[in-house]
């Protein structure tokens, strides 16, 4: 499996491609669980990235590949936005619990990409229900000769872990989110807006996973696919889990997931094994450091919740 | 439509409705006792799996229900354990659960895809599918659909008649209360986990084995999610619960129907059906916008539409209990 993740030169770059779109939806994660949110929607707002992005790429030109390569990005941080703020708004007003919101968004994310591969956006020389046409090259971020990875969007995802974490420690609504996510009643005496805090922290993480998406079309595919994030979001569920909600784990082991991920795909072009292996072991492992993460050898990771 | 069709769709919905009816019970008893098992889709998925090969294996379809419920049992054992003696949060195991038991399912049941297997046999019960329009719609199933009509009944008795059901109930609103008052909650909580989550498993094996004979990979993924969604629909009562999930059944029949008379429109929007409807019975029962409209009522219908529409969840559902 470690030879099937970083074997060759082509095979590393294509972990830490995979590792940009999980760190990214992480990050974001990170801000929503501080309020204390359950954002499984996140998977369905990498998705809505990936449609506005792709959006752009196919019907807007613009005249610079780096305003357009921008709008495209912009444009999907606005989509991953507004499905998190949608299903902020079900929470807020609805009283629809964000896990079943977010889930149902979820499954309208994929079910519109269907719709939009099979319909609207079907490549012209006809329908092969499995992706658009490719973009132009110019509307795609600069990848790294004959690999999907691009160091461009690498550079977004230090940018976004930088920031976040500097945001949850050091600022008044790093603090408020804290209060919130800690105790929401005594959080409301103090006079923190709950709804407002809520739909905030989930439209930033919506706004990074949607760059995730972008990452998705624009560096890995080059055009929208079926699976475009084929659950990429609920893994970055399971690396902010096992990382005990602390940020500066998030990198390493979302690194950790892409690396037994990539290789479990690699490994079943070999030995026949089933794909979704890479999955199983992911889990177990989440499951046990979640059931056991207080218990001896895991104690040194839970000193810093103590505090 | 003629009246024999009509029959058949009824007929149908019942069939179809009967393993999400199960899957409601088990997890309302196990909410109604304050546990969350979210991790019904992936349990219902290994149920599904685990069910479909233990009945080809052993050519008993009930050993394939057995198998079901056993898978289960292990589910809810998991989430009880996590979160009752270790005091972790429910929410998050059974959601590390969910997407294991997808992909453990898709895994160990890959070379069973797409083959023939067992499956239950469809029996009328004597005298009672001889009644006009209710005897072929409700009386001539199988014994999955008998089963779930017994499970309604049963689990709403228990719960609301019977002392265990009552300590069922005292765990789920006041842990504290009940344990002073001598019910060893941590016990009833495992209890009721571990019994919830086995007629899941149920659930799951009934899919595999009757509704939608076969394994697959993803067979009946979303379903749990449905299933749970339902239960908060349902307010936390079998009854209304089942209620919900026949009125499921009877929507996405209805898309079929739309389906075939409007040919033009996209399979695709009908797919969505399902995940709208979610969001907008959650809505009903739960938003404030609810009430306001209840409040520009007359006032003599507002107290019955507010019991119909507006529903509380158990006071101390998804707490972790700390004895002293």
């Amino acid at each position: 499996m470690y030879d099937g993740a970083f074997g060759d030169q082509s095979k590393t770059l294509s972990v830490l491609a995979f590792w940009v779109p999980m760190t990214l939806s992480a990050v974001g994660l990170l801000v929503t669980f501080t309020a204390g949110l359950w954002n499984i929607g996140v998977e369905g707002q990498i998705i809505l990235g990936s449609i506005a992005a792709s959006w752009v790429a196919l019907k807007v030109q613009l005249p610079s590949p780096i305003i357009q390569v921008t709008v495209e990005i912009l444009a999907a941080m606005m989509g991953g936005a507004l499905w998190a703020g949608i299903a902020a708004i079900l929470k807020t007003r609805g009283g629809v619990n964000e896990i079943f919101g977010g889930l149902a968004l979820n499954n309208l994310a994929i079910i519109l990409t269907n719709y939009l591969i099979s319909g609207p956006w079907q490549p012209p020389e006809g329908g092969s229900f499995r992706g658009t046409q490719p973009f132009p090259a110019d509307a795609l971020l600069p990848r790294l000769a004959e690999s999907r990875f691009s160091p461009l969007s690498m550079i977004m995802a230090f940018l976004a872990i930088a920031l976040i974490i500097v945001m949850l420690r050091g600022t008044f609504w790093g603090l408020k989110l804290k209060a919130l996510g800690k105790n929401p009643f005594s959080a409301f005496l103090l006079g923190v807006s709950s709804e407002r805090e809520v739909v905030l922290a989930m439209m930033l993480c919506g706004a990074l996973a949607g760059l995730g998406g972008a990452v998705r079309v624009l560096s890995w595919f080059d055009s929208l696919r079926q699976s475009i994030s084929g659950g990429i979001g609920f893994l970055a569920l399971l690396v902010v889990m096992l990382a005990n909600f602390q940020g500066y784990w998030v990198p390493f082991i979302a690194l950790f997931f892409s690396a037994v991920l990539n290789g479990s795909i690699s490994l079943q072009i070999r030995t026949q094994l089933h794909s979704s292996l890479g999955g199983i072991l992911t889990g177990v492992m989440v499951l046990f450091v979640l059931l056991f993460s207080d218990i001896g050898v895991f104690k040194w990771a839970r000193r810093e919740k103590r505090e | 439509m003629s009246d024999t069709e009509f029959i058949r769709m009824m007929a149908s919905i019942i069939l179809a409705s009967s393993p999400l009816i199960i899957a409601v019970c088990g997890e309302t008893i196990t909410e109604r006792a304050g546990v969350v098992n979210l991790s019904l889709d992936g349990t219902m998925l290994m149920a599904a799996m685990a069910g479909f090969v233990a009945g080809l294996k052993t050519e008993n379809v009930w050993l394939g229900f057995l198998a079901g419920a056993i898978v289960g049992a292990v589910f809810g054992a998991i989430v009880a354990y996590g979160s009752i003696t270790l005091g972790k949060s429910q929410v998050a195991v059974g959601f590390v659960l969910t997407l294991l038991g997808d992909d453990l399912s898709a895994f160990l049941g890959q070379n069973f895809t797409r083959i023939p297997g067992e499956a239950v046999k469809r029996f009328g019960i004597p005298l009672l599918k001889d009644i006009p329009v209710i005897g072929p719609i409700f009386f001539n199933q199988d014994a999955v659909v008998y089963f779930s009509y017994i499970l309604i009944i049963v689990t709403w008795w228990f719960i609301y008649r019977t002392q265990p059901g009552l300590h069922l109930r005292s765990s789920g609103e006041r842990p504290d209360a009940a344990f002073a008052r001598g019910v060893n909650v941590r016990r009833v909580r495992y209890l009721y986990t571990l019994l919830g989550s086995a007629l899941v498993g149920i659930a799951g094996a009934a899919y595999s084995l009757d509704v939608k004979i076969g394994w697959s990979d993803g067979h009946t993924r979303g379903l749990g999610w449905i299933a749970l969604a339902i239960v908060i629909f349902g307010g936390w009562s079998p009854v209304r619960g089942a209620l919900g999930a026949i009125l499921f059944g009877a929507t996405k029949a209805m898309a079929t129907i739309l389906q075939r008379t409007f040919p033009e429109i996209s399979v695709v929007a009908f797919n969505a059906i399902p995940w709208v409807l979610m969001i907008a019975v959650l809505m009903v029962v739960s938003s404030d916008i609810t009430e306001r409209l209840i409040e520009f009522m007359p006032r003599r219908v507002q107290s019955p539409l507010r019991r119909m529409l507006r529903i509380t969840a158990p006071m101390a559902l998804g707490s972790t209990l700390v004895e002293k």
